[in-house]
């Protein structure tokens, strides 16, 4: 594996073994699912800011989707707020972030030549792309597409009579999901792996750089959670198929009482969300890891408080995984059991805490250089620090009785997580843009586009709170069934044209990204002056990463500015200078 | 034809933005420079728009707070309600503080420190005693909130259920929300899901006049099914299999009664089927949910109440209410929205409505999620009484039916 071999287009393509090249495939099927998700939160905007009227973007839409005048079924509503989630947060923010990143960054920058198991990686990619198959499949099904929420409880996910979605869409809804598990456990074992045995000679664990940090503490998050999901999966599989009672009990449904007897939903829902809260910290890690790097190279500093960096990063996956029952407070659990999530979920906000007030500091007596790929690292800080306040909110199971469940949760997790992660990941795609196409992407049309999303961004998700606070619960195919929620239409409407007007903002991203691909000047070796081991490698995208010998590293990642040096930056294959200390 | 036309201009617009980039490049080709390296310039410009948009957004957020603060609920109407808006006071007030005071931070970070070519950063990598203060301080004032959170949550959960605590049984199926009042003796009567039938005992109360009833009924649907055993229905089962079901369930009806004694029997006699819920001012009353169908959430927002509709279990919230809904109508907070309220309702055509307090649902639940609502009456004594006289319990029901 060492030497750059031949390579036809099968290998270098499609079936590639070379980590750039699945990282590259990642990203282009997470845009592609990107832009399916972010037409499906269009389209039920524009319901929910008219309802009960047709719209053109409805064309679309299958056309049995939409009752006979033209305006979109309830349960189609349903649907693509259901496939909205599911995307979102596994398709996008998931493989599409994790996915691309790990793959391309951890063997760059720890000094490796691949990941441990190339033919792994490899099958990683072709099994999520399985899923993505089988899920967009589902769109096409006649009784529509999964359409309980992409939380899926059960009786609702469990009985087609409830909800039409519960029918074949569903099976291919799991079907799917278990694809996508084996093939993000895949990939996660492998980065682990890679990480802990790859890492060339004087990559120590304190010399890694936070994006490699971000990315292993993720992995391991997912190796430990995701197969919960898959036998949470698996159960409600037996349930629905195979007549067991895991999930349902003294059900009557369509006037017809079924068997099931002894289960229980709440089962599902710890098993779920024991999956589903470290879910949203492997989502919320790999953008922070990015925002780390791309911050420190853009303010020419050392990130402020590496080691704090790292500790706040393992407490907060440490404890994301005895905080799950904050998503069911009001489930009817025992109430000392709420205390206890309290408690714990509370605590996150101190690593959560240290890491913010690091990024200022970082930004702190910096000369700020602002790419595009800083705007959107800022972007994620700011999103950080709105959107995170808010769960001391809903963290606190007393406020959550009136809260949960409401556009309030709407609107944060949309922030803290949606944007945070999303603002990262593009920060990612235009930091790292160079060392994966050769090509700069257009300055000009990146600013044009972090602007555009910025504002519109908040334009949608802030006003939520409000809705929130009036009572609004989420999930509703109109407000308007209610008196009481008449008066939030004008508020329906403005988050409604922000959604409309970000989602136009997305295709200059788009553009840039496919014309820069093509069109796109030439990039240097190193266009940012960073220290990391990637922009040592040659421009020219070779199988094997390094032509010669492998890297050898002598110092950490944030030597930016370092008094005493000549440039502002010093690579990490620079030797120490006599007398010089390590940070 | 519409569809077309925009895809045209959309491709247009797409060619247009290309031939823009490509000159532009060209250009600065000519002048040899890169048209993609960041100049002073730049970081001038983005600068100050972080500085102007990041105000523009706080003062967007403070707008939004004083535009819209009466369209948010109106201050609790329970006892832990009130305690409940105190610590979402506090809670918001600190975070509104930490977000007033560290957004602004961002901003102006950026615009002092945006970055000039002959510039150099301050190398500043750790300071521990910055460190250890940003982790302390964070930790105590969480610690405050945590404690006083959990008092409160504790207040909100453990009620003291007394004699005198009326219990009513909300309970949910797609999409509707039956109330059930305990009567005379203040006990809910035993119910069984195999006992429901549609007509006569949507809720599945346990007593022998209801055996009759659904052991009839499932022998009906049993018959029915007989007919073509092999028949399939939309989902794949066949009626042989849902004749099994049914079997099991008749022969299963009789020993569930026999399992209870008749002292328990004589509980659900009197009790009291409704579709809205009245209660007492400053009277303490105990909600038990129960599901049909779905999991399905019984939120409740001008009390500050919300439980989770289970099938298969039971669930439950203790509250009291502290006004009534005349109260409520006459309140200048409530008369504000509902002004506004009535005002997008006439400008849509719709009628005027008057305050009402609402059981809402908020758990997804199938496609009518979106309008399963029951109406709460809080009023006085005496104005309860006077309903609860003109309900018939069950006793009465069964003898008008016979």
């Amino acid at each position: 594996m060492s030497e750059h071999h031949k390579e036809n287009f099968i290998t270098k393509y499609v079936f590639c073994q070379d980590h750039k090249m699945i990282a590259k495939q990642f990203l282009i099927t997470g845009m592609f699912m990107a832009v399916v998700g972010m037409l499906m939160s269009a389209i039920f905007r524009v319901q929910l800011a008219n309802p009960g009227e047709s719209s053109i973007l409805y064309n679309l839409l299958p056309s049995h989707w939409l009752d006979p005048d033209g305006v979109l079924n309830p349960d189609k509503y349903l649907a693509l707020v259901t496939m909205h989630g599911t995307i979102l947060v596994f398709w996008v923010l998931t493989a599409g972030l994790s996915g691309t990143f790990a793959n391309f960054l951890i063997p760059l920058q720890i000094g490796a030549r691949d990941m441990a198991s190339g033919f792994l990686n490899m099958l990683s990619y072709w099994f999520f792309f399985l899923a993505t198959v089988v899920l967009m499949s589902s769109l096409f099904v006649e009784t529509g597409p999964a359409s309980g929420g992409w939380t899926i409880y059960p009786p609702l996910s469990a009985l087609p009579q409830a909800i039409p979605g519960s029918g074949t869409g569903m099976t291919l809804w799991l079907v799917s999901i278990t694809l996508f598990v084996v093939g993000s456990l895949l990939g996660g074992l492998n980065y682990i792996v890679t990480i802990l045995n790859l890492r060339t000679i004087g990559m120590t664990m304190q010399r890694l750089p936070l994006t490699v940090w971000a990315l292993l503490i993720t992995a391991i998050l997912g190796v430990l959670s995701f197969p919960v999901l898959l036998s949470c999966g698996l159960l409600l599989i037996f349930d629905r198929s195979f007549g067991t009672s895991f999930y349902l009990s003294d059900i009557i449904i369509n006037g017809e009482a079924l068997h099931n007897a002894g289960g229980s939903p709440i089962l599902f829902e710890h098993l779920f969300w024991f999956l589903g809260h470290p879910e949203v910290y492997i989502i919320l890690l790999p953008a922070l890891g990015i925002v780390s790097e791309v911050i420190a190279v853009n303010s020419r500093k050392p990130i402020f408080g590496y080691k704090a960096m790292v500790g706040a990063l393992l407490l907060i996956a440490f404890l994301s995984f005895i905080v799950w029952g904050h998503h069911m407070f009001m489930t009817g659990m025992n109430p000392f059991l709420g205390s206890v999530f309290t408690f714990t979920t509370l605590l996150i906000a101190i690593p959560s805490a240290i890491k913010v007030f690091n990024y200022l500091a970082t930004l702190w007596r910096a000369n700020i250089r602002f790419t595009p790929a800083m705007l959107f690292a800022i972007g994620t800080v700011s999103a950080f620090i709105t959107g995170g306040l808010t769960g001391i909110i809903l963290g606190d199971s007393a406020l959550d009785i009136n809260v949960h469940d409401t556009y309030f949760v709407v609107g944060h997790f949309h922030i803290v997580m949606g944007l945070s992660a999303i603002y990262g990941m593009f920060a990612g795609v235009y930091h790292w843009f160079p060392k994966m196409y050769g090509k700069m992407m257009n300055k000009n049309l990146g600013y044009i586009h972090f602007w555009g999303t910025f504002i519109c961004a908040y334009g949608v998700f802030f006003p939520m709170h409000f809705l929130g606070l009036a009572g609004l619960p989420r999930r509703y195919y109109t407000n308007s069934a209610f008196p009481m929620f008449d008066g939030l239409s004008d508020i329906n409407s403005i988050i409604t044209f922000f959604a409309l007007a970000g989602a136009i903002f997305q295709t200059i991203f788009l553009f840039n990204f496919f014309y820069s691909i093509f069109k796109g000047t030439k990039a240097t070796q190193n266009p940012w002056k960073s220290n990391t081991l990637e922009w040592t490698t040659p421009i020219e995208r070779i199988h094997g990463n390094w032509p010669g010998e492998l890297p050898v590293v002598t110092r950490w990642a944030y030597d930016y500015s370092k008094p005493g040096a000549d440039e502002d930056f010093i690579l990490q294959t620079e030797p120490l200078k006599e007398g010089e200390v390590e940070h | 034809m519409t569809n077309i036309l925009i895809a045209i201009v959309v491709l247009l617009l797409i060619a247009t933005l290309v031939q823009i980039l490509r000159v532009s490049e060209l250009l600065s080709e000519i002048k040899n420079k890169d048209v993609n390296e960041v100049t002073d310039e730049d970081n001038n410009t983005q600068g100050v728009l972080f500085l102007i948009v990041g105000f523009g957004f706080l003062i967007f957020v403070i707008w939004q707070m004083v535009a819209w603060d009466h369209l948010l609920l109106p201050p609790a109407s329970s006892v832990h309600g009130i305690q409940i808006d105190f610590l979402m006071k506090m809670s918001m007030g600190l975070i509104l503080i930490v977000f007033f005071v560290l957004s602004p931070i961002l901003f102006y970070f950026l615009y002092k420190y945006r970055g000039k070519k002959s510039n150099k950063a301050y190398f500043f990598s750790h300071n521990n005693k910055l460190e250890v203060i940003w982790t302390v301080v964070p930790t105590i004032i969480l610690t405050v909130f945590i404690v006083f959170g959990l008092k409160t949550w504790d207040n909100a959960m453990n009620v003291e259920v007394s004699e005198s605590t009326t219990t009513i049984e909300v309970y949910a199926e797609q999409f509707r929300w039956t109330a059930r009042y305990a009567g005379q003796d203040r006990l809910l009567g035993k119910t069984d899901f195999r006992f429901v039938e549609p007509k006569f005992n949507p809720l599945g109360l346990v007593n022998n006049e209801y055996l009759k009833i659904a052991i009839k009924d499932k022998q009906v649907d049993y018959d029915t099914l007989s007919r073509n055993p092999l028949k399939k229905d939309d989902y794949g089962r066949t009626n042989q299999e849902k004749m099994d079901v049914l079997s099991g369930h008749i022969k299963q009806l009789p020993s569930i009664l026999n399992e209870v004694s008749t002292d328990v029997l004589a509980q659900s006699s009197d009790d009291i089927i409704t579709r809205e819920v009245h209660l007492v001012i400053n009277e303490p009353v105990l909600l038990k949910f129960r599901s049909q169908d779905v999991i399905h959430s019984a939120f409740l927002p001008h009390f500050r109440v919300q439980m989770n509709c289970v099938p298969g279990m039971t669930t439950q919230f203790g509250f009291t209410p502290t006004k009534t809904t005349e109260e409520m109508r006459k309140d200048p907070k409530v008369i504000k929205q509902m002004n506004e309220i009535n005002r997008i309702r006439l400008a849509k055509g719709k009628s005027e409505e008057e305050f009402e307090y609402i059981l809402l649902c908020n758990k997804i639940c199938g496609s009518a999620h979106y309008n399963m609502q029951m109406k709460f009456v809080v009023e006085t004594q005496e104005e309860y009484d006077f309903w609860y006289a003109s309900q018939k319990n069950l006793k009465n029901k069964l003898l008008t039916q016979n």
